[in-house]
């Protein structure tokens, strides 16, 4: 596949129709896991691996996949690959995939992984669905690296576990709180929201 | 088995609908939860479907988990079983209700499919096997869980049809302003934490 094609996709899937931001896909886990950055990284590895392998997957069969149970078969490819990563992640960082906790396995019930599988890879060739699912994966992990980087600054003070907290400001509680986190990703998406609105009327509108 | 935590089911019911919201307080179910909320109706709808899987999945999960997969050793393939199960499970109640309860039928049947892939539904099973109750600590969290989901999802419904066609600065439009909403009901939820406690 040809190096522009690459371009085009890494440009779609992480910007202009990034999964969490503009489709609003995969929210469950993106604020579930965002109070620290190390686990955020974590699971967006383990998105990543597991997109781009199912989309890969599912392509590969695409022909074989008969279309009226298709989505109990992806929901099986998909959970195959997901406990793959759950029992890797067990066996080499162990605190990290106790403090995920459940939503390890709910990367199953991630909508990006299925709207990848439905919208690209069931009708595209093996390698250009593996690259999707790895853009469109990296979109989600850009989103909860920033996401997790505020919430941790502000509400316990460190970054990656190392105190940053040199000013000595009080840290804000509630930032560890679940309603934080709704508030920042409901305060990115008007951001992005924005910015798409100003391009697309100063672009003539040229791209969608 | 056995080592089931010594917590009153009474407890863990309230705490399922308040302090710990599937929704507001551990972000399960979000995709149907900001997509189908802008009308009462619909909203109440799904939360009704919601609660009703909940139940029968949970139980059924429990009971497979510990007199099948257990025994057998098919621990580490609970992610795959638990979704089967949730996927026939669903299917079973639509073509039950389909059969016997045709009006709840024609009520609830389009949200049936959407609930297999309701993250809120396994993750409650999951829940259940991480914090390890027993049945009927299982039975009432599922019951609790899901009359919490519908009590929120309901809620934020109320909530956006009264913000309808109202002016908003640009971009704030849609799902901004519900994830806004969310926070501050979930920042009102915050208020019932302690009250009870499970974990």
């Amino acid at each position: 596949m040809k190096k522009g094609a690459i371009k085009a996709l890494f440009r779609r899937n992480v910007w202009e129709e990034n999964q969490v931001l503009r489709q609003i896909l995969g929210i469950c886990s993106l604020l579930a896991v965002t109070n620290l950055v190390s686990n955020s990284l974590v699971m967006g590895g383990g998105l990543i691996f597991s997109v781009a392998l199912s989309s890969f997957t599912i392509s590969l069969l695409r022909e074989y996949i008969p279309h009226r149970v298709r989505m109990i078969v992806q929901t099986l490819i998909i959970a195959s690959w997901v406990i793959l990563f759950d029992i890797i992640l067990k066996a080499v960082l162990p605190d990290i995939s106790r403090a995920l906790g459940p939503y390890i396995g709910l990367i199953i019930t991630n909508c990006i992984i299925m709207g990848r599988a439905e919208a690209f890879a069931q009708m595209n060739p093996p390698v250009e669905s593996f690259f999707d699912g790895v853009f469109a994966g990296l979109g989600y992990t850009i989103v909860l690296v920033i996401i997790a980087v505020i919430r941790e600054f502000l509400g316990f003070g460190t970054f990656f576990g190392i105190n940053v907290n040199f000013v000595g400001f009080q840290t804000w509680t509630i930032m560890v709180m679940p309603p934080a986190a709704f508030f920042i990703i409901g305060v990115m998406i008007w951001i992005v929201n924005n910015i798409m609105a100003r391009k697309q009327a100063s672009g003539g509108g040229k791209r969608g | 088995m056995g080592s089931a935590p010594a917590i009153s089911p009474l407890v863990i019911f309230l705490a399922s609908i308040f302090s710990s919201n599937m929704v507001l307080s551990n972000f399960l179910g979000m995709c149907s939860f900001i997509s189908v909320s802008s009308e009462y109706k619909t909203a109440s709808g799904l939360g009704k479907a919601v609660a009703l899987v909940m139940v029968f999945t949970t139980i059924l999960n429990w009971l497979i988990y510990h007199y099948v997969m257990i025994p057998l050793g098919l621990d580490y393939l609970r992610y795959l079983i638990f979704i089967i199960v949730i996927a026939a499970t669903v299917q079973i109640i639509e073509m039950v209700m389909d059969r016997y309860l045709s009006d709840l039928h024609m009520k609830l049947g389009i949200f049936l499919p959407l609930i297999t892939v309701n993250c809120a539904i396994l993750g409650i099973s999951l829940f259940m096997v991480i914090r390890s109750y027993g049945f009927l600590q299982t039975l009432v969290f599922g019951l609790g869980s899901g009359l919490g989901w519908w009590l929120a999802i309901a809620a934020l419904a109320a909530i956006r049809e009264k913000m309808a066609g109202k002016e908003l600065p640009r971009g704030l439009e849609g799902p901004a302003l519900t994830f806004i909403i969310t926070g501050l009901m979930a920042l009102a939820f915050v208020g019932f934490s302690g009250m009870f406690v499970v974990m």
